[in-house]
């Protein structure tokens, strides 16, 4: 049964993703001053669309059709490697986080793959926009990576995060205050999230993930959408992972609502900024990943000191 | 404590290093020199009580308060440009600044204190913002940034001052020194950036704005 | 007692900010100077019997004796050409040749105050015992004699002041972490050794090597900025050139040896603790580069202050490889040599700058046939510069050639001489062209007042070439003994 029990932070991960997006939501319209959608919007939305059919364009070729549940699967493979709460992940081995990295990186692969495969300009510029922050974003994730193996002694993504009682903590807790910032920074753009990106936009012209799922539809756009939040969970589970380490209750639902909580307050986190931010132009992108970069070298150097 | 402040001046280093507009670097060398002023008080006890206090609300109101209202008036009087154009872009300062922090780390490796200090990255931090600061002066054009960089090499050798050598407050009034005549340094900017504005003017009437000398009257 | 040396001129600058009457500040001005080198040159020619004074962390040993008897005389030059030079200069528009412009000078009283000032601080700087007093004079110098610089209120003269303002501050603030470098090599002892030069040389004392040798470096960066060696040198044109004739003869002849005095303090504590060998390779490398970057820029150069400065850069680097290859008694003549001649050689600038209107040497022809005095004296100086005999430079620097060659390694003084000789050629050429043939303005000024500075100047260096006595050699060895120098 012990063993079973890793299962568990999968079941959470599945269950919850979507949930996160409807917190962002609901954070957004409290600022606007509106209702907003409900809570469980995505889950109603991912069934409205599991339930219809897609048309597909003639000029779209193969991986058009396979991009979606490729996408899907990388991400799924990824979120076996995640701990949550009181138990250490289903997978895991030395040297896993950069397996993680390259499945999240396969993933954006196959939605670029999509993109490019309908001929349509719109897409196309998405999809280099896309290409253009990865190179960053990869590289600030890379070196954060680092920095919390450095700190915690170990180069599995199980081992960095699960460690127990926050070990992790006792290195140089200034230091890893930046660390998670930076992390957090990273979540932003791999989300496509303001300041990097607006998910509200309706103009093609500055769309840049909204532009890559704009020709999907039906079970294509479900699958689409609930990799998006899953990756949303892998990439927030860093960061709150690291502020609030495992071991803190003493009981395996205590961990995971501890967990969930932290998620959900990353997520309202980045409700928060959506709503008082506006979006960087740009030629700014690249900047603001190069000082993030900065951050975690300097996070770096100070660890291996 | 202490390592969170260390933190925090690299911090600030990056972000002075990364911003082009002159009242954002003022803001952050004030920034800097609360911090520093703070170092003392989490240094264990080499002095303690009175001087302590003095030494810290000294420095406090000297690096934090005085000399950043002194550039920014400094800054309202010439009317400096908001942004200004440097030799070397953002980005590339922000990596070099990383850089710096290395080559500091490197070079405190090599030189290990012979006695016992608060935090090992005191030295390091210390240099690299006097690294930061001496590349902010070779990096920019603008007259104003080169003081600020000027400002911040000399925080970086002030904070290296106070937190291995207690012992010799002498050293710390000399820093004092330092700042006062800082103050000196940017009054001449103003007559700099004067002179600049007005191309060809008639410079009796420059005479005539030059009262940033120290103690001069004039014999007319 | 020797405090005076630097109370007196420093009240007396203080004063003469306030003094309203040009005449009276002109005469305190001469006065003070009198005064001053009149005691200083009394205590180092004879040295109160081998006490030297200490009390706290001022003092005088013969090192500090020497240099300052020499910038003390040249004071005394600068300031009777001074006094003559504000007479001529009062509020009268100028206008500058090159420019076209007309500016107003700064007020003759700020002008004043701060040559004294500049002298206490000075003093100062030679009185010092403890580096952070060393320090503060540095720093002092560099600010108070920005305001010299800039008496001409141009766009030029402020660009340089700024340049200087700047350059050396920064300079200065490396050698605070050199000061900070050395209390932490000190602090190995008994906590809370200062970092005075008696107690560090104290017995038994043992300074961590590292820390000194990172100190050193420092210093020598810093202090070295100040000093004008290359490649930190690059304020030094600007402003040798754009501040008025007696504040670049004074910033040439004597601030420069001040701040080689700071680093020799220094290096007096490498050599109490073994690491000399280590300082005299870094005096080598600054030194064989700031003759070579000279000898570039003074070929073809245009503008004669500007060459003249670049003069200076060179025998700051000769300064430095007299010490390098072991002669710091050729070192400490070369020093003085180099103060008189140079001083001499800004006041006949500004002489044929008052008389031709230009700074620039095409400009300047025939310097002989319309100002005889200046023409015989700027041509002597151009030659006594470059090392002709009999005058002193001549000596010192064949004292300097002979330690080379007795030092075994040939390369250097083969290099030593290639540069001197490229020198030799740039100077004279350019010298000769400016003294004779046409003339190329029809009058000019015959008087010879103004003049009479650069004539003694030159004949204290005749002096020092021809004729030694006793008493001066003892002044200078025992300078150079504290440096580990032989003769």
């Amino acid at each position: 049964m012990n063993n079973l029990y890793p299962l568990f932070n999968v079941i959470i991960a599945l269950t919850a993703a979507p949930l996160m997006s409807g917190v962002i939501n609901r954070v957004k319209a409290f600022f606007a001053g509106r209702k907003g959608p409900p809570l469980l919007q995505l889950y109603f939305d991912i069934g409205k669309l599991l339930l219809k059919g897609a048309v597909y364009s003639r000029t779209t070729g193969v991986f058009f059709r396979l991009a979606p549940p490729a996408g899907l699967v990388f991400i799924l493979t990824a979120l076996l490697f995640i701990p949550c709460g009181a138990y250490p992940a289903v997978l895991f081995f030395p040297g896993d986080m950069v397996l993680v990295v390259y499945l999240l990186g396969a993933q954006r692969f196959c939605m670029l793959l999509a993109a490019l495969d309908t001929g349509s300009s719109f897409e196309d510029m998405g999809a280099s926009r896309d290409a253009h922050f990865s190179v960053f974003s990869e590289a600030v994730l890379f070196l954060c990576l680092a920095a919390m193996s450095v700190a915690s002694g170990s180069v599995s993504l199980n081992g960095m995060l699960f460690t127990a009682g926050g070990r992790i903590w006792q290195v140089s807790p200034p230091v890893l205050v930046v660390v998670v910032f930076v992390l957090y920074i990273v979540l932003l753009v791999e989300n496509y999230r303001v300041p990097f990106d607006d998910p509200n936009t309706h103009l093609e012209l500055t769309m840049i993930h909204e532009a890559m799922a704009l020709d999907h539809g039906g079970p294509d756009l479900a699958m689409f959408e609930y990799a998006a939040a899953l990756k949303f969970w892998i990439l927030a589970s860093l960061p709150a992972g690291l502020l609030f380490p495992c071991g803190m209750k003493p009981d395996f639902f205590g961990n995971a609502a501890l967990f969930l909580g932290a998620i959900a307050l990353t997520a309202a986190l980045t409700g928060v900024l959506e709503s008082c931010a506006a979006r960087l132009r740009l030629v700014k992108v690249p900047q603001m990943l190069t000082a993030a970069a900065a951050l975690s070298v300097v996070a770096l150097i100070f660890l291996a000191k | 404590m202490l390592d969170g402040i260390l933190m925090l001046l690299v911090l600030l280093n990056l972000f002075s290093l990364g911003s082009t507009r002159i009242s954002a670097s003022i803001r952050v060398v004030a920034y800097q020199g609360a911090a520093i002023g703070l170092v003392p008080l989490f240094l264990p006890g080499k002095i303690t009580g009175g001087i302590l206090v003095a030494i810290v609300s000294v420095t406090l109101l000297v690096k934090a308060v005085i000399l950043p209202w002194f550039l920014r008036y400094a800054q309202k009087r010439v009317n400096v440009r908001r942004e200004e154009k440097p030799f070397v872009g953002a980005s590339t300062s922000i990596l070099s600044g990383v850089a710096a922090l290395g080559t500091a780390f490197f070079i405190s490796s090599r030189l290990p204190i012979p006695f016992a200090v608060a935090s090992p990255f005191i030295v390091p931090v210390a240099l690299s913002v006097s690294l930061t600061g001496f590349f902010i002066i070779i990096s920019r054009a603008e007259a104003l940034s080169q003081v600020i960089g000027y400002l911040i090499l000399e925080n970086g050798i002030y904070l290296f001052g106070i937190a291995l050598l207690l012992e010799q407050p002498l050293l710390v009034e000399i820093g004092m020194l330092l700042d006062v005549f800082v103050g000196i340094f940017v009054m001449g900017i103003t007559v700099f950036h004067i002179s600049r504005e007005f191309e060809h003017t008639d410079t009796s009437r420059l005479s005539g704005l030059a009262d940033w000398l120290p103690e001069g009257k004039r014999s007319e | 007692m020797a405090i005076f040396l630097f109370l007196a001129p420093f009240a007396a600058g203080l004063a003469a900010f306030v003094i309203k009457s040009d005449r009276l500040r002109r005469r305190l001005l001469f006065t003070v100077a009198c005064a001053h080198a009149a005691f200083s040159l009394y205590l180092c020619l004879f040295p109160p019997g081998g006490e030297d004074y200490r009390w706290l962390w001022f003092g005088l040993d013969a090192l500090s004796r020497y240099f300052m008897a020499v910038f003390s005389l040249l004071f005394l030059c600068a300031s009777f050409y001074a006094v003559i030079y504000l007479k001529g200069e009062k509020s009268r528009p100028r206008e500058k040749k090159e420019e076209g412009l007309l500016f107003n000078n700064a007020p003759e009283a700020a002008f004043t105050g701060c040559l004294l000032v500049f002298l206490a601080c000075m003093s100062l700087l030679a009185l010092s015992r403890h580096f952070g007093l060393i320090w503060i004079s540095m720093e002092a110098t560099t600010l108070v004699s920005a305001p010299l610089i800039y008496f001409h209120r141009q766009r030029s003269s402020l660009e340089a002041t700024w340049k200087y303002l700047l350059i050396c501050s920064v300079g200065i603030a490396l050698a605070l972490f050199g000061n900070l470098f050395l209390a932490v090599s000190a602090s190995g002892q008994s906590p809370g050794t200062e970092i005075s030069i008696d107690r560090l040389l104290g017995p038994g004392v043992r300074l961590d090597p590292l820390w000194l040798k990172a100190g050193f470096i420092f210093v020598l960066v810093g202090y070295g900025t100040k000093m004008g060696l290359a490649p930190m040198h690059t304020w030094l044109p600007d402003a040798h050139s754009e501040a008025p004739s007696v504040a670049s003869a004074l910033l040439s002849g004597a601030l420069l040896n001040c701040a080689f005095l700071a680093v020799l303090r220094f290096y007096q504590l490498c050599l109490a603790n073994g690491i000399g060998s280590f300082c005299r390779e870094l005096f080598l490398i600054f030194g064989i580069l700031s003759m070579a970057v000279a000898a570039v820029f003074i070929i073809g150069q245009s503008d004669y202050k500007r060459l003249l400065a670049y003069s200076s850069v060179e025998h700051m680097g000769i300064l430095c490889f007299a010490v390098a290859v072991g002669t710091a008694y050729g070192s400490m003549l070369q020093a003085a040599n180099h103060s008189f001649i140079k001083g001499a050689l800004f006041i006949c600038a500004g002489n044929i700058l008052a008389g031709f209107r230009s700074k620039r040497i095409a400009d300047v022809r025939g310097i002989a046939h319309v100002m005889p005095w200046a023409g015989i004296l700027w041509f002597t100086g151009i030659l006594a510069i470059c090392g002709m005999p009999p005058f002193g430079a001549f000596l010192s620097e064949w004292i300097i050639l002979k330690a080379a060659f007795s030092g075994g390694n040939l390369l250097l003084p083969v290099v030593y001489l290639f540069l001197l000789g490229v020198i030799f050629i740039g100077m004279t050429g350019t010298g000769i062209r400016m003294t004779f043939g046409v003339p190329s303005i029809p009058e000019g000024k015959k008087s010879f007042l103004s003049l009479l500075p650069a004539l003694l100047l030159l004949l204290l260096s005749l002096f020092l070439g021809i004729y030694m006595p006793a008493a001066l050699d003892g002044a200078v060895s025992g300078a150079a003994a504290l440096l580990g120098g032989q003769g």
